[in-house]
C-alpha cells in the first residue's frame, strides 16, 4: 500500500499495472514540484551567477567561474549527500523535499548561468550601442531592451533544462523523497514484480518528455523571434 | 579520523569510478556513431530503430534505465524463458553506455549533417558509393564538429558513473557513504569525494581538449 | 565516329512547378569541346549535374556513349537506373566545380590519389605516380603536402581539375570553373584547361562566362536561354554573328 492505495497482484498483470498506475501518478506529482522547484532555484542562483560573472572586478568574475565548474563538474548525488548530511551538522535543517530540490537547483544553475550569458551576448551589440546613443540608462537598457530580444532565444534551452531536471528527479529518491521511481522500486520490493512498475515509470517519462519537448518547440516558435513586443 | 585516513578506500572507489567512465565512454561512443548513422540511412528499419533506441535512451532518466535493466529485466527474461539477469556491473555499463550513446547519437547524426552537400557531390563525381562518401569524405569532416559536445559528454559520463553505487557498485559515492556511514564525518568526507570528482573532470577536460586538437589539425591550415 | 558521346533527347527537368529544362535536344560528338553560355536559371549548370548523375531527369532520355545514363535496358525495357547502372556509367565522366569542393581533411596527393585507389582499385604506387603526373601537368608539383586551406583559389581549382582527370574520365565536365576565382587567379586555371583542351582528345563540355576563352577553344558554342537551346554554332559565327535577337542582347550585356 502506498499513497492511500493498494495494488492488485490477482488478477494479472493489466490489473495490476492499472492498479498502481494512481500511484506512479501520485510519485509523478512529486517529481513535477521537485522538478519545478529545482527548475526555480536554479533561475534565481543562475542568474546570480551570470550577474557575478560579469562584474568588472577579475576576483569576483574568476572565483565565480570556478565555482560554477566546480558544480558543473561534480555529480548531482554527491553534491545532494553533502547538503543532506553536512548543512545539518553546521545547524542548517531542511526538509528532505526542499534539500533535493535545492541540490537540482545548484546543480543547474551552473548551466542556465550559461544560457543566461549567451542569450545575452547573442542581442546584437549595435542594439546596445543604440540604446547609449539614445541615453538610455543602463538599468532600463537591460530590461526594456536588450531582455526582451534575449529570452525568446533563450527559451528553447531552459525547456531543455527543464526536461533534464526532470529526468534527474529520481536522484532525489535516496534522500527518501518518494517521487515516481522510488514509489515504482518500493511496489517492486514489495511484490517482487518489478518490470510492470519500472516500465511504467519508462513510458510516462517518455510520454512527459515528447510533450514537453512538443510544447517547448511550441513555444518556440510562436515566441517572435525579434523580442517580446513592448507597446 | 583525520581525513588521509580516508584517502586509501575513496581512491579505490575512484578507481572504479574510473573503470566505469572509461566503459561507458568506450561502448557510447560506438552506440553513438552506430545509432548517429544508423539514424541517416535510408534503410527504414536501421533508421526506425535508431530513432526508437535515441527517444527511449533520451527520453527518459538515466536512473530509470539503470533500475529497469538491473531488477526489471530479470523478470522479463522469466517471463520468456531466458536468464536475464544481469551482474551490477553489466547492468551499471550497459545503462550508462546506452544512454550516453544516445546524446552522443544526436552529436553524431547532427555533425555528419553539417558537412556541406557539395562535398557529397564531389565524392560521387568521382565515383565514391555512398557508404565510402561517408566514411572517407563526411566522418572526417564531421568529427572535429562533434568534438565539443563529446567533451562535455565525457564530463556528463564520469559524473553519471555516480549513480551505479545505487546497485550496490563500490565506486568513489558508494565508498563516501560507507565512510559517512562508519564515521559520521560527513563534511571532511563529501568536501573530499566533492574535491576527487573535480579533479578527475579536470583530467577528463584536458584529454578531450588534446583529442580536439589532434583531430582538428587540417582545419588550422588557413590561409 | 559519327555516334554523338553526349545525347540528350526530349530532356525536360522541373523542380516542383519550375521547368528548369524543357525538350531539350542536345548532343555532342566524341572529342568535341562544346562551351555552353546563357543568363542565370537558363538551365546550362543543370545540364552538367544530369550528366554527372548529381540531378535526376522528369521526362526523356540522357545518352552518354551510346547508352541511356538515367535508365537501363532490363529485358528489352527501360527502367530506371539502379546505383550499380549509375556506378558504370559515372566512370565515363568526371566534372570540375564552381566552389572546386576539394576534400578540405586531406592533402592534395590524398585528394588526388583518394578515389583511384579506393573506386578503381590502383595501387598506392600506381595512384600516387598518376597524381604526380597530373600534378605536373597542371604546374602544382610543389604543393602536394599540403592541405586545400592552405591553397589560393586558382591552385585549389587546378588541383580540382587534376582530380577528376585522376579517374581518367573520357567527357569532362566544367561548371563554371573560374567563376568563384579573384580575376589575377582565373587566369591560371585556364591556361590548365587550355593545355587540356590542345593537347587531349577528352570530350569536354564546359559552362562558363568567360566569353573571349570560350571563343578561343570551343568547336561549337551554345547558348542557352530559358531551358532550351536557342542557338548554337561554331564560335565565330556564334559570337561574330549571331543569328538569334536574344543571343545578340546577351553578348551585348556582358561585353
Amino acid at each position: 500500500m502506498l499513497y492511500g492505495f493498494t495494488w492488485d497482484t490477482s488478477n494479472g498483470e493489466l490489473a495490476f499495472a492499472l492498479s498502481i498506475l494512481p500511484i506512479l501518478l501520485t510519485g509523478l506529482l512529486t517529481t513535477l514540484k521537485a522538478a519545478f522547484l529545482g527548475f526555480f532555484v536554479a533561475c534565481v542562483l543562475g542568474l546570480l551567477f551570470a550577474v557575478l560573472r560579469g562584474m568588472p572586478s577579475k576576483l569576483v568574475a574568476w572565483s565565480t567561474a570556478v565555482l560554477i565548474e566546480f558544480i558543473r563538474d561534480t555529480p548531482l548525488i554527491v553534491q545532494l549527500f553533502f547538503l543532506y548530511y553536512v548543512l545539518p551538522e553546521y545547524g542548517i535543517v531542511f526538509p528532505a523535499f526542499l534539500t533535493g530540490a535545492l541540490a537540482l537547483g545548484i546543480q543547474y544553475s551552473a548551466y542556465i548561468s550559461e544560457v543566461y550569458r549567451a542569450g545575452i551576448q547573442a542581442v546584437d551589440h549595435g542594439q546596445r550601442e543604440a540604446a547609449k546613443s539614445l541615453d538610455l540608462p543602463p538599468s532600463r537598457t537591460f530590461t526594456h531592451v536588450i531582455l526582451p530580444q534575449a529570452i525568446p532565444r533563450v527559451i528553447p534551452a531552459m525547456g531543455n533544462y527543464l526536461v533534464s531536471i526532470t529526468k534527474d528527479v529520481p536522484v532525489l529518491s535516496v534522500v527518501t523523497i518518494v517521487e515516481m521511481l522510488n514509489a515504482a522500486k518500493i511496489i517492486g520490493d514489495q511484490t517482487f514484480n518489478y518490470l510492470v512498475p519500472l516500465s511504467m515509470v519508462g513510458g510516462i517519462y517518455l510520454i512527459l518528455t515528447i510533450f514537453a519537448s512538443a510544447l517547448v518547440r511550441l513555444a518556440d516558435v510562436n515566441l517572435p523571434k525579434k523580442g517580446i513586443p513592448l507597446r | 579520523m583525520h581525513w588521509s585516513g580516508y584517502l586509501e578506500p575513496l581512491a579505490h572507489g575512484a578507481w572504479v569510478t574510473i573503470q566505469f567512465t572509461l566503459y561507458s565512454i568506450l561502448f557510447g561512443g560506438i552506440c553513438s556513431f552506430a545509432f548517429g548513422i544508423g539514424k541517416l540511412s535510408k534503410n527504414w528499419f536501421i533508421s526506425g530503430l535508431s530513432i526508437i533506441y535515441i527517444e527511449i535512451f533520451r527520453g527518459t532518466s538515466l536512473l530509470v534505465q539503470l533500475f529497469w535493466l538491473f531488477f526489471a529485466l530479470p523478470i522479463a527474461g522469466d517471463m520468456i524463458g531466458i536468464d536475464l539477469r544481469l551482474s551490477p556491473t553489466v547492468a551499471g555499463v550497459l545503462a550508462l553506455s546506452f544512454n550516453l550513446g544516445a546524446y552522443g547519437a544526436e552529436i553524431v547524426r547532427g555533425a555528419i549533417q553539417a558537412v556541406s552537400p557539395a562535398q557529397y557531390e564531389a565524392a560521387k563525381a568521382l565515383n565514391f558509393s555512398s557508404s565510402q562518401a561517408l566514411w572517407r569524405v563526411a566522418l572526417p569532416q564531421a568529427i572535429p564538429e562533434m568534438m565539443p559536445s563529446f567533451s562535455n559528454l565525457a564530463i556528463a559520463a564520469l559524473k553519471d558513473t555516480s549513480l551505479v553505487s545505487l546497485i550496490t557498485l563500490t565506486d568513489l559515492t558508494f565508498a563516501a557513504e560507507q565512510l559517512r556511514n562508519f564515521y559520521q564525518d560527513s563534511t571532511t568526507v563529501y568536501t573530499m569525494v566533492l574535491l576527487m570528482y573535480f579533479g578527475m573532470a579536470l583530467v577528463v577536460s584536458a584529454i578531450m581538449r588534446a583529442v580536439e586538437v589532434s583531430v582538428t589539425r587540417w582545419r588550422g591550415h588557413r590561409r | 565516329m559519327s555516334d554523338p558521346i553526349i545525347l540528350f533527347d526530349k530532356v525536360k527537368k522541373a523542380y516542383g512547378n519550375f521547368t528548369v529544362i524543357n525538350e531539350l535536344d542536345f548532343e555532342v560528338r566524341r572529342g568535341e569541346k562544346v562551351t555552353i553560355i546563357g543568363p542565370s536559371g537558363s538551365g546550362k549548370s543543370t545540364v552538367l549535374r544530369i550528366l554527372m548523375t548529381l540531378e535526376g531527369i522528369n521526362a526523356g532520355a540522357v545518352y552518354v556513349g551510346g547508352e541511356p545514363l538515367w535508365h537501363e535496358r532490363r529485358n528489352s525495357s527501360l527502367v530506371p537506373a539502379s546505383e550499380k547502372h549509375l556506378r558504370k556509367m559515372r566512370t565515363q565522366l568526371g566534372m570540375v566545380f564552381q566552389q572546386f569542393n576539394l576534400f578540405p581533411h586531406m592533402t592534395v596527393l590524398r585528394n588526388l590519389t583518394e578515389a583511384p585507389r579506393v573506386v578503381l582499385g590502383l595501387s598506392k604506387a600506381e595512384a600516387r605516380h598518376r597524381a604526380e603526373e597530373l600534378l605536373e601537368l597542371v604546374g602544382l608539383v610543389d604543393q602536394a603536402h599540403k592541405f586545400p586551406g592552405q591553397l589560393s583559389g586558382g591552385q585549389q581549382q587546378r588541383v580540382g581539375i587534376a582530380r577528376a582527370l585522376a579517374m581518367r574520365p573520357k567527357i569532362m565536365l566544367f561548371d563554371e570553373p573560374t567563376s568563384a576565382l579573384d580575376p589575377e587567379l582565373v587566369g591560371e586555371v585556364l591556361n590548365v584547361i587550355r593545355k587540356l583542351a590542345a593537347e587531349h582528345d577528352l570530350t569536354m563540355l564546359m559552362v562558363t562566362h568567360e566569353m573571349r576563352f570560350a571563343r578561343e577553344i570551343s568547336d561549337r558554342v551554345c547558348f542557352f536561354d530559358k531551358g532550351r537551346i536557342r542557338e548554337e554554332g561554331p564560335p565565330d559565327q556564334l559570337f561574330g554573328q549571331p543569328r538569334e535577337e536574344r543571343t545578340r542582347d546577351f553578348l551585348r550585356a556582358v561585353g
